[in-house]
């Protein structure tokens, strides 16, 4: 167990590592300069200036190395479009936003995903079935970017029970989260039915029910804990797509989220800000990833020997 | 020798026609599931019409995606323009059907990256074996867990929006769990006891790599091709969407929905139809690939 965690730790470091490199170089290869974008052009020795003050005269080598000094000791440089602005600062305020809306969106996607798809298993090729499973196709092919303007048109618009964009009162989470969550929970709905099934043909469980265990205690201390790997195993994906998924919400629904910023970042050739974003995702990713394998492996012992 | 003839002629009564291939014994599972059969028809007719529909368009009614119909601005759906018009008075079934064109090519031409990248790559993996596997895969393993989303954002932002870059940028990212299933597979068959009875028979190498392992490795390979097209089409949307996909003056049913969505408070129609079409088509790509893989008896699809 203790090796397996140990390798895996390295594979995220190794991750992060080649993500803050490709980035800080791919940037940089990119047409155009974080000083030269603007309506008016600057004067050469205030360019230059800007340039020393960002260490940007300095050969690209020393450059990178310095940034890498800079993020071992935590310090996310200052932005070079958002004058005097740490990046740091930056990232804290508009995370925030994302992160209240992939951790509704998950529990929404758990809520209503878990019970459908246990119900589903267990009342097997019933009415019941088909139609969590019927649902459950709903969510698999409206993509967010289509499920999210039905979404608000109706509630936002039809029936004024929500602002449509925004970030202004506390209920603007919901259409959001609402939206993410719907088609998070089809994925979850139908992994639990498959997991759930899988294990409900297992002769424990027969030996179990030849027992006389009650049906319910069968399905939740019998079955629940293997039946529901595969919802664990995709948790860490889930929480990747969610993440990225928030550019496209944040897009529909005009929130104030970390997205925006990785995009205008790139746009306005702000190296610093877009690899401060771009780590800081990765680690986000990286870190729950690790945390999922390394849970999957203690739940299911043949993983660790893999 | 006549003799020996005689003993393997089946008896009377019994026709002893060819035997039933792996593939024809695919097709009658496939044929069972009306589902699958269905969604296959209504792709093929959705492809056609994208991909002559708009031809029809111009020559019949000397009309394109670009043709203003200026009496009829932000119109809705009538006898003249079944989806109605947008904003600039464009016919939107022509324009969703040329955006289907470029969305479908798009899915098409970057599946096929995948697929040429994912198979080359994992087959040689699980040829050659050994250290030389392990280290590819564990180079795979390592770009599973990059978030390629971003990447791709900021490829297509940085360095101008052409649509050979979205095909690539689209294609590097898809191609990981092909590379996993082929080098499986591959892996598998080589040490399995018909490769080596097809060995003892003395069957060259090469006779063995096309006549037993090409068609063991063929049903995941046609599975997973047709299930990483909708997903390929669902990242070009999301691309689009975004302002970072398809540019105009082309269209792509991610670039419509995205108009539609800017303007649903008023013209409901042109996020409706657009919406619509694309759905339908996400939905029968998954049940053609669910039914492929029911058929050609897959185990899964994904790891």
């Amino acid at each position: 167990m203790l090796r397996f965690t140990l390798s895996r730790l390295v594979q995220a470091i190794v991750v992060v590592f080649v993500v803050f490199t490709l980035t800080f170089f791919m940037i940089r290869l990119a047409p155009g300069s974080p000083f030269a974008t603007g309506e008016k052009q600057m004067p050469e020795e205030v360019m230059e200036m800007m340039k020393r003050s960002y260490g940007m005269n300095k050969p690209v080598y020393q450059q990178y190395f310095g940034a890498i000094g800079n993020y071992l000791q935590g310090d996310f440089m200052p932005s070079m479009k958002y004058e005097g602005r740490a990046n740091a600062k930056i990232i804290l305020d508009a995370f925030p936003v994302s992160l209240t809306i992939g951790i509704s969106a998950l529990l929404i996607a758990l809520g209503i995903g878990l019970p459908a798809g246990i119900i589903a298993a267990v009342k097997r090729n019933t009415f019941l079935d088909y139609s969590a499973m019927s649902l459950a196709l709903i969510g698999i092919c409206l993509p967010t970017f289509v499920m999210g303007p039905f979404l608000a048109l109706y509630f936002g618009i039809k029936l004024e029970w929500f602002n449509v964009a925004g970030w202004f009162s506390p209920t603007d989470w919901v259409l959001p989260s609402v939206t993410m969550g719907l088609i998070y929970a089809a994925y979850i709905a139908r992994l639990t039915r498959g997991g759930m099934l899988e294990i409900l043909n297992q002769d424990f469980i027969r030996t179990a029910r030849a027992k006389g265990v009650p049906g319910w205690k069968i399905v939740v201390f019998h079955a629940l804990k293997g039946g529901l790997l595969p919802v664990v195993a995709f948790l860490g994906p889930a929480l990747a797509g969610i993440t990225t998924g928030s550019f496209i919400i944040e897009k529909i629904f005009n929130l104030p989220g970390l997205g925006q910023h990785v995009i205008n970042a790139v746009f306005n050739r702000d190296y610093t800000l877009t690899l401060a974003t771009v780590v800081f995702y990765t680690s986000l990713l990286v870190a729950v990833n690790f945390l999922t394998d390394v849970l999957i492996a203690w739940l299911n012992p043949k993983v660790r020997l893999a | 020798m006549s003799a020996a003839t005689a003993v393997i002629t089946a008896p009377s009564g019994v026709s002893l026609s060819k035997g039933r291939s792996l593939w024809q014994d695919a097709w009658a599972r496939f044929r069972k599931n009306r589902l699958a059969v269905g969604c296959t028809v209504l792709l093929a007719f959705i492809g056609l019409l994208c991909a002559f529909g708009p031809t029809v368009a111009f020559y019949k009614f000397g009309m394109t995606g670009e043709t203003q119909d200026l009496v009829l601005k932000a119109s809705p759906p009538s006898a003249q323009h079944w989806f109605g018009t947008d904003s600039l008075g464009r016919d939107l079934l022509v324009r969703t059907l040329e955006g289907g064109r470029v969305s479908l090519k798009v899915a098409l031409i970057a599946t096929l990256v995948a697929l040429l990248i994912g198979v080359s790559y994992g087959a040689t993996a699980g040829y050659v074996g050994g250290r030389a596997d392990s280290w590819m895969m564990r180079v795979v393993d390592i770009l599973y867990a990059m978030p390629f989303m971003l990447f791709v954002i900021l490829l297509t932002v940085a360095f101008g929006k052409n649509m050979t870059l979205l095909y690539l940028a689209i294609g590097a990212v898809e191609w990981l769990t092909m590379a996993r299933i082929v080098r499986a597979q591959v892996l598998t068959l080589a040490r399995q006891e018909f490769v080596e009875a097809a060995r003892s028979l003395g069957l060259p190498g090469r006779m063995i790599i096309f006549r037993h392992i090409v068609p063991n490795v063929l049903g995941p390979v046609i599975v997973y091709t047709t299930l990483t097209i909708p997903a390929v089409m669902l990242l070009e949307a999301a691309l689009s969407f975004l302002g970072l996909g398809v540019q105009p003056p082309d269209s792509s049913w991610g670039t419509l929905i995205d108009d539609g969505a800017n303007n649903m408070e008023t013209y409901w129609w042109m996020l409706a139809f657009p919406a619509g079409i694309f759905s339908l088509t996400l939905f029968c790509l998954n049940f053609a690939g669910d039914g492929l893989r029911d058929a050609l008896d897959v185990k899964s699809g994904k790891d």
